[in-house]
């Protein structure tokens, strides 16, 4: 499981930062997606993947006897995605915006910020 | 999408979809639910109900600019917060009522905040989908 | 000490900020709200500042969870003085927004976001967590997308574009690093962290994974070689937009460095040397960069570049004598960067236009204002005994100290570039004869505006400059301050023992 995983991360991460160095928007675009879905997985594996065992104590004893799964890199993978979905949100109409107003979807395209006024 | 099994079904999903959203935002504070899935959930409610009888209609039935719910929801948020800094606990600490209420169970202050986070989710995400499928 | 009410400054900017969005379409109104609950803020920060110099660090747990489990907030002097710069220059662009902003933002929004940008920041300021840090970062730069776009102009969606798409990607590096450092020990809170980071065996991964908390914080306060999304995006929305990221945004970046650096990741040999480079270069570029520009707004965003460079060089010297000149260098550049951007919007209500080439003669036409706006523009270059002379003193010395003549000498040619484009502006702006401008038609210019917005576009101009000139002229205090902040960056035991405890009794 946990060899899948380094795969499947290495990969995400890779095709994200291939996806960003390419010169169209939505390509950029997807590219940021890519490297965010991997930074969460990767937060899931390093918090150590233990099967089916939920940290909750039951009512006999005080303190957690068995070898439990961490609640906390769940926490943050669920704020992680909250928090990349109103982002991926944001930056899909930003782009639509750019190409109603540049009339372009080519990054090399995007020069009016250099311009000498 | 003008099918008339569509437009039928979802005259009926509108109501059931909104009672399951808070179904799953009341049972949020021990099982997996809580106001971001259940805000979620009455979201595509009424976006089920645009894409089958149109936007006019949908706003028709909300009544007022969706976009309102957000400033509600976070002061709710806000509130429940807050009101541990009265009583001289620290930020976010829970509070509960003593006696159980019939149906809902305990309540406390972290209901109020999940109920805060449900109409902030409803507000934004019917507000992001109004606005693209208007300019489209 | 335990005080459930430091977490005022962040609680108060949300309040406002809903408040804002009741009254979405009353313009007038919102205006009114946001400046009067901008000064009660920095009410509330000068409370913090004081409460924490007479009694020390101030803790509280979110939730009344234990640190280090649940989310911790911490007042220490750096995060209340750092809350403090926020309120003075939040209420500053407040009332300038008064004046600049063009009712056809207001309507979308403009006034409610810019709060939420400022909880944003006090939130960042206040954390003691790593991955609440990211939570208050990521609120920051949502906020600030929206401020940069909106409007909608060519020119500022394809800034905002690059400065959304790197910000992007710093967060995303920034989660990567955090995903490490949890899967190395195993907790969040920065003081346990501080503990726990220390007795890795393993220094080579905890390198690397401060490398990667140095690329993420590096792009978003914009040091060489990630620079280049910063001269590209911030002279394109409103000057009021552009003086709180200049002022600000990237200033956050310097404190999580600041923080990471002295509190996780204690630098060794290699992380020195590896900021130092980083830093020289920066300064380099920043003020190399800001020399050939005509845009004014461009050149001090290529000089945000370069004093963020000085700030960093602090750092990289490592010795608290930098460390408290860095510390006085960020009260001065807040202030006087959130200063230069106002000024350069004023320039351009009256001209219409912030070309240095068609500029000119403004010395002649308005002395009085002249003079206003030398005083952030010599302070920047640090004429003794303006603010920016003082901290340069401080690195200068314990460059020669240390033995590290190399950022010592990227220091003074720094300062020597600066003074020159400075000179160069001052000429270009205020003494060259200038041409008469022919009139635009979608410029609403200074003298067509209603006494109150001049007031407003005037009267922040002269707050700032005030507090610049005390912290020129009334250095020991401002000293002080920073010897009590340095002395705490080098020896975070205070820290440590504010949130866990006597660290006596932490060690088995």
């Amino acid at each position: 499981m946990e060899l899948l995983l380094v795969i499947i991360i290495g990969l995400l991460y890779a095709a994200g930062i291939y996806m960003m160095l390419r010169r169209s928007l939505v390509k950029l675009i997807i590219g940021l997606i890519l490297l965010g879905n991997g930074a969460n997985l990767l937060i899931f594996l390093l918090g150590r993947i233990v099967k089916g065992k939920p940290p909750i104590i039951d009512d006999a004893s005080y303190v957690l006897s068995e070898i439990y799964a961490d609640p906390v890199p769940q926490a943050l993978i669920l704020t992680a995605i909250v928090i990349s979905f109103g982002l991926q949100a944001f930056a899909i109409i930003l782009i639509k915006r750019a190409y109603k107003v540049v009339k372009t979807d080519d990054l090399d395209e995007m020069n009016a910020t250099d311009e000498d006024l | 999408m003008k099918t008339i099994i569509f437009k039928t079904a979802s005259s009926y999903l509108l109501p059931l979809l909104l009672l399951f959203a808070i179904f799953i935002l009341l049972r949020g504070h021990y099982l997996p639910g809580g106001g971001f899935v259940g805000g979620l959930i009455a979201a595509i409610a009424f976006v089920i109900h645009s894409f089958a009888n149109g936007i006019e209609k949908t706003r028709g039935i909300i009544k007022f600019h969706p976009g309102f719910l957000m400033p509600i929801g976070l002061s709710l948020a806000l509130l429940a917060a807050i009101t541990p800094l009265f009583t001289g606990g620290a930020l976010m600490t829970g509070l509960w009522f003593e006696n159980p209420v019939p149906v809902i169970g305990m309540v406390g202050s972290a209901l109020f905040f999940d109920i805060g986070v449900f109409l902030v989710v409803i507000g934004v995400v019917l507000t992001i989908i109004f606005t693209i499928s208007e300019t489209i | 000490m335990s005080n459930p009410y430091i977490i005022l400054p962040i609680i108060f900017q949300l309040f406002t900020a809903i408040l804002l969005m009741f009254f979405w379409t009353q313009k007038n109104i919102q205006k009114a709200i946001s400046v009067a609950l901008s000064v009660v803020t920095l009410g509330i920060s000068v409370w913090l500042m004081t409460i924490v110099l007479k009694n020390g660090i101030y803790v509280t747990q979110a939730g009344s969870w234990e640190a280090p489990f649940g989310i911790t907030f911490i007042a220490d002097p750096l995060s209340a003085l750092m809350v403090l710069l926020t309120s003075i220059a939040g209420l500053a662009v407040s009332i300038f927004s008064v004046g600049s902003v063009r009712n056809a933002r207001v309507r979308f929004g403009y006034f409610p976001i810019f709060h939420f940008l400022l909880m944003g920041l006090n939130g960042a300021f206040l954390t003691g967590d790593i991955f609440n840090l990211y939570v208050w970062f990521e609120i920051i730069i949502i906020s600030s997308f929206v401020l940069i776009t909106l409007g909608g102009e060519k020119a500022q969606i394809e800034g905002s574009i690059k400065y959304v798409t790197m910000n992007l990607l710093a967060s995303a590096i920034f989660l990567t690093a955090i995903a490490i450092l949890y899967g190395l020990v195993g907790s969040l809170n920065m003081a346990d962290l501080s503990l726990k980071v220390a007795k890795l065996e393993n220094r080579g991964l905890v390198n690397v994974t401060a490398i990667l908390f140095f690329v993420g914080f590096g792009i978003k306060s914009a040091v060489f070689p990630l620079h280049f999304w910063l001269p590209a995006s911030y002279h394109t929305p409103p000057t009021a937009i552009s003086a709180i990221f200049g002022g600000l945004l990237t200033k956050v970046g310097v404190y999580a460095l600041l923080r990471v650096f002295t509190l996780i990741f204690v630098p060794d040999e290699f992380m020195v040397s590896l900021i130092s480079w980083v830093a020289g270069l920066t300064i380099l570029t920043g003020c190399i960069g800001a020399l050939i520009q005509n845009n004014i707004r461009k050149v001090f965003s290529y000089l945000i570049v370069g004093h963020i460079g000085y700030m960093i060089a602090g750092l990289g010297m490592f010795t608290e004598a930098a460390l408290i000149g860095t510390v006085f260098y960020l009260i001065h550049d807040i202030i006087v960067k959130t200063n230069l951007f106002m000024v350069s919007g004023l320039i351009f209500k009256i001209k219409g236009t912030f070309s240095m080439r068609n500029l000119g003669g403004f010395y002649k036409e308005y002395p009085k204002l002249s003079l206003l706006m030398a005083i952030p523009i010599f302070s920047l270059v640090g004429i003794p005994p303006l603010s920016g002379f003082w901290a340069k003193l401080f690195w200068v010395e314990s460059g020669f100290e240390i033995g590290n003549f190399m950022l010592v000498a990227f220091i003074i040619s720094g300062s020597f570039l600066t003074l020159f484009v400075m000179a160069k502006l001052w000429s270009e702006v205020f003494w060259k004869d200038g041409d008469k401008l022919p009139k635009k038609i979608n410029v609403k210019y200074f003298w067509e505006l209603k006494p109150i917005k001049r007031v407003a576009m005037v009267f922040p101009i002269v707050f700032l400059s005030l507090i610049s000139l005390y912290i020129g002229l009334g250095a020991d205090h401002i000293i002080q301050l920073s010897t009590i902040i340095g002395k705490q960056l080098m020896d975070t035991t205070p820290y440590i023992e504010a949130v866990l405890g006597p660290i006596t009794e932490l060690q088995p």
